[in-house]
């Protein structure tokens, strides 16, 4: 028989082990599953980790690929995770990407064909306050109406779809488009280019925001009181009331930052790697951002890692779908059972496993 | 009258790190109550459990009217007629009593049969009880007599009881005093467990006193001062708790015509309370569990804000202020529930010691938290109040119950507080710790704090308050000095009477 036994206190070892565990059992049983499509796992596997970063006829265009595609990952995964550590489930991070984007791009284009380096700035703020209003619905219906704002947020996200589709044909589409849908190219307008920074290494404002921002969360969870105030929400919501917090405050917070980075994000995206709105603008960023927040533990540094990671398995995926043939399902399972490992080992950390008959427990 | 009904030998039970009983023997005879004391941490409660088939001992045998008893579960045990009534109920709220007195039984009778059985056995035993009436209605005392019946419908030969009188008035521990004397008198034995001395030398003919999971002692509790017999318990004398008595200054904390609705379905509207508190008083509210103690508390933390004009500290009215407001104004308080109210359970001591004493302390600039600071303010919280733990970077949960509370009442007594109000301050402490949560408590208000302590715990109320009211059903009764009150009007106040009345059959 196998029993749980509960820890005094989390073990710190497990803490840092988990992930570990969740990738290598990820690979075992991921390895297992290409190897039951016909394809061999060995190969699956080197594909999706190894190549994208050094095989020589992929790497020089995977590595950048590497941050650009995790910045955005790891932007919204820290806003997210601020907000998973005090409880509030904020699941409609990619409806705030998009809405950031449209609210970013719009600020911008409503000043075409104006030249000004402060156009890009001020496409910033707008894109980080689109995902604030976009993120601040569901938070004021929770306040106000005590609504569940997971359903909300994700609700949402469908709504801001749909928007998408309806500005990309409507009031964005580029007038010299020539009919079709999508906004005129902001990587090509000088105002709004968010550039790469340092050539050839996918290193754009994004990710540089990215990496800040694990900085300030690193710092805000750790020394101020109002990342603590955080934790005590999520720790003991009771305590965190004796404690003086407001709980109200703290899901306006926590869901108003999450909305703004989210949007921030969406913002850096349709300014450089996408390069304008298009009904296929959303690419699923705000929901596996959810995956990294908690690969990352809702740690700073690692969702840092974890963002990396995901990129790569993206990448990875890819570059397997083209060189493989293995079918695009297979490598959202694949990234699924990363998670389910990651939530699954997660109990060693509060408990440690015994095998053999106890005692009977009251 | 002699005769050994359950003999115990040698019983050793071990945990991880600790040695929970230590070869432990002795007899229960037929028809005798037989008092298991210790203080927390003792062992008393593993003893139990493996009496009760919950778990199994590492060594030892124990034998049932002479033959080898060895219960692999709780059911194995009633059905050689054992049985006991837990500290905690489990009952459910939204069923009745019949209900739940099913619940608990291997093959319950027909619903008509088992009301009959209820009412036979709760006239029988003066425990009045309606088996039609939902549990979420009762009070503390009326619950424990559904655990009570519920036992006493298998006819037990040896009934535990874990801490009975601890939710009780005094009228109620008389009622379900007489009720085990007459179980005694039809042979059942009662093991009965509690570190309340005196009940002990009034109820129990016999009384095994465990020290650190070792048999320290037996004696005979009706021959034994309570002293005597606690520092058996403790394995040292301590020192009572010595109150100095000032003239009471200033009027420190109004409540005035506090009304609150319930917080929720089965909480207490507060109604209508007011009184004063003055500086260098220790004011105690007693009280049935359930009664508005923690509404009350959550009011004066300011968790749940009152209406304007309801709370004023030292003049200001602090009503709509929240809790943090309120600590800057020196008004500090201890709510009952240690581990997720007091305090956050897997955060460390260092930071369940920012939760309260942030702003006070100053362990809090421009919003950054300095750790060191903190560390410090824990540390020194740590040393001061005898917390046992291996240092301020253990998590809430790892600390026992006792020592967290001394925690988490230090905490609040190390920020020199000008109004501090606890609850349940010494609840599950061992008696030298709570002599000393006490002596702090004191020497708080002979330097001129004024002290509100409401507790379930009368002995303690009496031993430290100065004045004495009683919550009952959100209301708070007349203030009076203790000094003039004996322990019938005390039951009185505490508004016992509405169930006094004796077991009536059938309304």
């Amino acid at each position: 028989m196998i029993r749980l036994e509960k820890r005094p206190q989390p073990s710190k070892a497990w803490t840092v082990a988990t992930p570990i565990l969740a990738v290598i059992l990820t690979m075992i049983f991921g390895g297992i599953m290409f190897g039951l499509i016909g394809t061999s796992p060995f190969e699956a596997i080197r594909t999706i980790f190894w190549d994208p970063l050094f095989d020589p006829t992929f790497a020089a265009f995977s590595r950048p690929q590497l941050l650009v595609k995790a910045g955005p990952l790891i932007l919204i995964a820290i806003g997210l995770s601020i907000g998973f550590r005090a409880g509030i489930w904020n699941i409609g991070a990619e409806g705030q990407y998009i809405m950031g984007a449209i609210f970013g791009a719009g600020a911008g284009l409503a000043l075409y064909p104006m030249e000004s380096v402060l156009i890009l700035p001020l496409m910033i703020l707008a894109g980080a306050l689109g995902g604030w209003a976009w993120a601040m619905i569901p938070a004021l219906l929770k306040v106000k109406f005590g609504t569940n704002e997971i359903l909300v947020s994700l609700m949402l996200v469908y709504v801001a779809e749909n928007l998408l589709a309806s500005v990309s044909s409507g009031i964005l589409r580029n007038p010299e488009g020539m009919g079709f849908p999508g906004s005129r190219n902001l990587a090509q307008w000088s105002s709004s280019q968010n550039l790469e920074l340092i050539p050839n290494t996918g290193m754009h404002l994004g990710v540089l925001t990215a990496f800040i921002a694990v900085i300030l969360a690193y710092v805000l969870l750790t020394r101020h009181i109002q990342g603590f105030n955080i934790r005590l929400t999520g720790e003991a919501p009771r305590a965190a009331k004796f404690a003086g917090v407001s709980p109200a405050r703290t899901v306006l917070f926590c869901l108003g930052l999450a909305g703004a980075l989210a949007g921030m994000a969406g913002l850096f995206e349709v300014t450089g790697p996408a390069g304008q709105i298009t009904i296929d603008f959303g690419s699923g960023y705000g929901f596996t951002a959810i995956i990294v927040a908690f690969l990352g533990r809702l740690h700073p540094v690692g969702i840092l890692l974890a963002g990396l990671l995901m990129a790569l398995t993206y990448i990875g995926g890819e570059l397997a779908q083209l060189m493989l043939g293995v079918p695009g399902a297979s490598i959202q399972l694949f990234q699924g059972m990363l998670l389910f490992f990651l939530l699954g080992v997660d109990v060693l950390t509060n408990y440690r496993v015994r095998f053999g008959s106890g005692e009977v427990r009251a | 009258m002699s005769n050994s009904l359950l003999s115990l030998s040698g019983l050793t039970k071990a945990y991880p790190g600790v040695v929970a009983n230590d070869d432990v023997s002795f007899d229960i005879r037929e028809g005798e109550i037989h008092a298991l004391l210790g203080e927390n941490g003792a062992g008393k409660s593993t003893l139990v459990k493996m009496i009760y088939g919950l778990v199994k001992p590492d060594s030892g045998t124990m034998t049932l009217r002479g033959a080898p008893y060895a219960p692999p579960e709780p059911s194995a045990a009633r059905k050689s007629g054992v049985a006991m009534v837990f500290q905690h109920f489990s009952l459910f709220d939204a069923l009745d009593v019949a209900e739940n007195v099913a619940l608990g039984m291997e093959t319950p009778p027909p619903r008509r049969d088992l009301a009959r059985q209820i009412r036979e056995v709760s006239e029988t035993y003066g425990l009045p009880l309606d088996p039609s009436r939902t549990v979420g209605t009762l009070s503390a005392g009326e619950r424990q007599r559904v655990e009570i019946i519920r036992c006493l419908l298998q006819n037990p030969q040896l009934l535990i009881m874990d801490e009975p009188t601890s939710v009780l008035t005094p009228q109620e521990v008389e009622i379900l005093f007489e009720t085990l004397r007459k179980l005694k008198s039809e042979g059942t034995a009662i093991l009965y467990i509690s570190h309340k001395l005196e009940e002990i030398r009034a109820l129990c003919d016999h009384a095994t006193i465990l020290r650190l999971g070792k048999k320290v002692a037996t004696c005979t509790p009706s021959e034994t001062t309570a002293r005597a017999m606690a520092e058996m318990m403790i394995g040292s004398s301590f020192a009572s708790p010595a109150s100095k008595h000032l003239t009471p200054g200033d009027v420190l904390l109004r409540v005035d015509n506090l009304t609150m609705p319930a917080p929720g379905a089965f909480g207490t509207p507060l109604r209508g309370i007011s009184f004063e508190l003055r500086a260098g008083e220790v004011l105690g509210f007693g009280g049935v569990a359930g009664n508005g103690q923690d509404e009350l508390l959550l009011a004066l933390s300011g968790e749940r804000t009152s209406p304007r004009g309801t709370i004023w500290v030292k003049g200001a009215d602090v009503s709509r202020d929240g809790p943090v407001d309120r600590r800057a104004a020196g008004f500090l308080t201890a709510p009952e529930e240690r581990l997720g109210h007091a305090a956050a359970p897997n955060m460390s001591l260092t930071e369940n010691a920012v939760l309260t004493a942030g702003r006070r302390q100053k362990l809090v600039k421009n919003g950054f938290i300095n750790w060191t600071r903190a560390d410090r303010f824990a540390a020194d919280v740590i040393k001061r109040f005898d917390v046992r733990t291996p240092g301020t970077h253990v998590a809430a949960r790892a600390l026992s119950g006792g020592n967290l509370q001394k925690f988490v009442i230090g905490r609040e007594v190390a920020q020199d507080p000008d109004i501090l109000v606890v609850n349940q301050p010494t609840w599950g402490v061992d008696a030298a710790a709570a002599a000393a949560i006490r002596q702090a408590l004191l020497d708080l208000a002979s330097k001129g704090a004024a002290i509100l302590v409401v507790s379930q715990d009368l002995d303690e109320l009496l031993e430290i308050a100065d004045r004495f009211g009683a919550l009952n059903e959100g209301r708070l009764s007349a203030l009076r000095p203790v000094a003039d009150l004996s322990i019938e009007e005390i039951g009185l106040m505490m508004g016992g009477a509405h169930d006094m009345e004796v077991a009536h059959v059938d309304g």
